[in-house]
C-alpha cells in the first residue's frame, strides 16, 4: 500500500505544484476556478484516454511515440507559460493598481485564463496517464487486492494535493500588488524546467543531440530521486546530471520569454499612443 | 535520419556476425531485469529494446542516462542510448523501485 501510495505522490506532486502555482498567478481573476478545475478535469479525462492507447502511442512514429507525445504536451504548456507572463508583463501592472486601489480581492481585468487552464489541463494530462498505466497494471496483476490499493492511490493524491496547497497557501501570503511579480518569476522557471524536460525526451527519441551527456554532476548534493529534489525538478527543472541539451532549452526559454516580456510594448504606451 | 546512417553498418555486422545485427534485448520478469547486466560498446549507439514479460505496468528509468519510458504488459518499447563513455550506468523500474539493472559500457 505504501509503495502505491509512495509512486502516485511522485506523479501527482508536479501536477499539483502546477495547480498550486496557477492558481496564485491567477489570484482574484473572475471565473479562475471555472477554468482550472474544468483544465485538471479535461486533462484527467485526457490521462484515462492516453492511457488507453498507451500502446497505439509507444509503437507510433517507429516506437519514438512516447517520446514525441511527451515533448508536445510539455512545449505546448511552455508556450502556454510564456503566453501568461508576457500577457502579465503588459497587464500585471495595471492589476497590481487596481488591486491596491480597490482593496479587494477580485479584479476586473480579464487574465487570459485558457492558456492557464491549459497549462494544469495538460500537467494533469501527462502525469495523471502514468497513474491510470500504474494502477490499471498494479489491479490487473492482482498482487494487491483492490481495496488496499486504491487506498494507497488516495493516500497518495492526497499528499500530493496537500503539497500544492501547501505552495498555493505560501503564495497567498504575499500581497496582491506584490503576488504577480513572484509568480511572473515562478511560471517563468517552471516553463524553463518543462522546456528541459521536453528536450530530455527529444535525446531519447534521438532526433536531438544530447551535446554532452552529464554536463554536471549534482547527484551527491541532492539526488532527482528524493523529495527536496523531485519538488525543485518540478518547481524550475532541477536535474543531478543534466545534459547540454537540457541546459540550451532552459537558457533558450528563460531569455525568450524573458526577452518577450521586457521589450514588448506595455499597453498604457499603446493607449498614449 | 540517424537509423538511416546506423542501417548499413548494421547490415554489416549481420553478414560479419548475425548475432550482432539484432538490438539487445531487456526483458522484465518478476520484477527483474534479465539480463541484470548489459554490455555495450564504449561510444556505440544502441537501440535498446525492453520488453514486460510481468502482468503489471513498468517505467524504464534511469536519471543517470535520461530515459524514461513506460512498459506496458506484454509489450515492449525501444530506448536509443549511447554514444557514451565507459562506466556503469544504473537504470530502474520507476514503477517498482527495487528492480534495478545495470548497463556496462567498455
Amino acid at each position: 500500500m505504501l509503495a502505491t501510495a509512495i509512486i502516485v505522490f511522485r506523479e501527482v506532486l508536479e501536477a499539483a505544484l502546477v495547480v498550486g502555482i496557477v492558481l496564485a498567478a491567477s489570484r482574484g481573476v473572475k471565473r479562475r476556478l471555472v477554468w482550472v478545475s474544468g483544465g485538471v478535469a479535461a486533462g484527467v479525462l485526457g490521462a484515462m484516454l492516453v492511457a488507453g492507447f498507451a500502446g497505439e502511442i509507444a509503437a507510433a512514429v517507429d516506437g519514438i511515440g512516447q517520446e514525441l507525445f511527451n515533448a508536445a504536451v510539455l512545449f505546448a504548456a511552455v508556450a502556454m507559460l510564456g503566453w501568461h507572463n508576457v500577457w502579465m508583463s503588459r497587464h500585471g501592472r495595471e492589476m497590481a493598481a487596481e488591486a491596491t486601489r480597490i482593496g479587494k480581492d477580485v479584479l476586473s481585468g480579464a487574465q487570459p485564463l485558457y492558456a492557464l487552464g491549459l497549462v494544469v489541463g495538460l500537467a494533469a494530462l501527462r502525469e495523471g496517464s502514468e497513474i491510470v498505466l500504474f494502477l490499471y497494471g498494479v489491479a490487473v496483476a492482482g498482487g494487491y487486492s483492490a481495496a488496499v490499493m486504491l487506498v494507497g492511490g488516495a493516500l497518495g493524491l492526497a499528499a500530493g494535493v496537500a503539497a500544492g496547497a501547501a505552495i498555493y497557501l505560501g503564495l497567498l501570503s504575499i500581497p496582491l500588488n506584490r503576488l504577480f511579480a513572484v509568480t511572473s518569476w515562478l511560471v517563468l522557471l517552471l516553463a524553463a524546467g518543462m522546456a528541459s524536460q521536453g528536450a530530455a525526451f527529444l535525446v531519447q527519441a534521438d532526433l536531438v543531440p544530447p551535446l554532452g551527456n552529464t554536463v554536471w554532476d549534482t547527484s551527491r548534493l541532492l539526488t532527482e530521486g528524493s523529495i527536496p529534489g523531485q519538488v525543485l525538478h518540478a518547481l524550475m527543472g532541477y536535474t543531478a546530471r543534466p545534459a547540454g541539451i537540457q541546459l540550451v532549452f532552459y537558457m533558450m526559454t528563460l531569455v525568450g520569454i524573458g526577452a518577450l516580456m521586457r521589450f514588448l510594448p506595455h499597453r498604457r504606451r499603446v493607449v498614449r499612443v | 535520419m540517424v537509423r538511416h546512417t546506423l542501417l548499413p553498418v548494421l547490415l554489416l555486422l549481420a553478414l560479419a556476425s548475425p548475432a550482432l545485427a539484432d538490438d539487445p534485448v531487456i526483458a522484465i520478469k518478476n520484477h527483474q531485469f534479465v539480463p541484470a547486466e548489459l554490455e555495450i560498446a564504449a561510444g556505440a549507439k544502441v537501440k535498446l529494446i525492453v520488453r514486460n514479460d510481468d502482468p503489471t505496468t513498468s517505467e524504464f528509468e534511469s536519471t543517470e542516462l535520461h530515459r524514461e519510458k513506460v512498459v506496458q504488459s506484454g509489450g515492449q518499447i525501444s530506448v536509443f542510448i549511447g554514444p557514451l563513455d565507459p562506466g556503469r550506468y544504473e537504470f530502474f523500474d520507476d514503477f517498482h523501485p527495487e528492480t534495478r539493472g545495470h548497463l556496462v559500457v567498455k
